[in-house]
């Protein structure tokens, strides 16, 4: 059987795509990491590195990188409107995800991700260099933030709930889920309490990615979400621990499966598990 | 610019109960690098770099032993 195509096969390119374009001037390599570290020990040659603790975010209002900032950033990496702008990282392009999706809120036309990210790169044995790109800055003017994409808490507390109209994914690990554990484990926990948002449904961000960390075909998408009601009629968010796993998420849903109204919410368990008096769920799975 | 190429990829996944680890490790230039992830979700958790392999490995099994045995002893009853 013929498979389907994604929605927006454009997002995505291959590594060997990546390896072949890497120096061309119209496309800008960028590694996003959860550990920040990492891009140093050896990247795609040419490739700039962000940190999203300090680059992607605005630590002191706990929100995404400010407009003007983000545009400096942009522009000191070489990148301006036109650019092809191809990201990978590790951790299966966690935070490669989130750097999209907030590339998407500024209004870049032209990203895409690196299916299978770090890890594919480097079992395939890809080049890979210590050194820091030569850079020509260019100026770079951002749109106006675009947040129909982004949910926020108010957006949850008016319908948790209501899964006639919105369907919640929950996309962290079952065992976060159920509130078993506060956080992956080995990883700081960043909430008072374990569980869930009532009805939302665990769909596991690592189910949307075979073993080799690319994207699982059309189908098999389908047949993870169509089973537990989340349909593309239906306002879909979803939510992780601090919004980046949820990014690869909405991804998937927007780009590959085209839903048209999916939101990351990225204040995710990090915010609704420290809430007083939020109403939540523990123990069941969907 | 100068490049390297990774050689001798290895995986392989072990038990730190009730969790697993993912172990991967690689040869780049003259150093290993060992990168473990917690297998589900799959972060990484620990990482390390050395002149050889065992080396490597050892360092970023023990950082990441000591942090998942931190949150077994976590586990919420529930």
């Amino acid at each position: 059987m013929a498979q389907g195509k994604f929605a927006y096969p454009e997002v995505l390119v291959d590594t060997g795509w990546a390896d072949q374009h890497k120096e061309d001037s119209a496309v800008r390599i960028v590694e996003v990491d959860v550990d920040t570290k990492a891009y140093a020990d050896g990247h795609i040659p040419g490739a700039v590195g962000w940190n999203w603790q300090t680059q992607l975010s605005d630590n002191i209002r706990r929100d995404l990188v400010p407009k003007s900032e983000l545009e400096k950033l942009l522009g000191e990496s070489g990148i301006d409107k036109n650019t092809t702008v191809l990201l990978y990282g590790d951790n299966n392009n966690w935070f490669a995800a989130w750097a999209f999706w907030q590339l998407k809120i500024y209004g870049h036309k032209d990203v895409r991700l690196i299916n299978g990210g770090r890890k594919k790169w480097i079992a395939e044995g890809r080049s890979l260099s210590q050194d820091d790109p030569q850079l020509q800055k260019r100026t770079y003017k951002a749109s106006e933030a675009d947040f129909s994409i982004r949910a926020y808490l108010q957006d949850i507390l008016g319908n948790a709930g209501d899964v006639s109209r919105v369907a919640f994914i929950d996309v962290r690990s079952g065992d976060e889920y159920t509130g078993k554990i506060l956080s992956p484990p080995g990883l700081p926990e960043t909430c008072q309490r374990g569980g869930h948002v009532p009805k939302a449904v665990n769909v596991p961000w690592g189910k949307n990615v075979n073993e080799d960390g690319t994207f699982k075909s059309v189908e098999e998408l389908k047949a993870l979400y169509e089973p537990l009601g989340v349909k593309p009629d239906k306002e879909v968010v979803a939510y992780c621990r601090i919004g980046e796993r949820s990014s690869l998420t909405w991804f998937v849903l927007k780009y590959l499966l085209g839903f048209k109204n999916v939101k990351n919410y990225d204040g995710s368990w990090t915010e609704w598990g420290n809430l007083v008096n939020a109403p939540i769920a523990r123990g069941e799975r969907a | 610019m100068s490049t390297l190429v990774p050689e001798e990829y290895r995986e392989r996944t072990e038990r730190v109960p009730p969790f697993k680890m993912h172990v991967v490790s690689y040869r780049l230039g003259d150093n290993f690098y060992c990168i473990v992830d917690n297998v589900d979700p799959g972060a990484n958790i620990s990482r390390a770099k050395a002149s050889t392999r065992e080396e490597a490995e050892s360092k970023a099994i023990a950082k990441a032993k000591e942090r998942l045995e931190y949150s077994a002893s976590r586990i919420q009853d529930i």
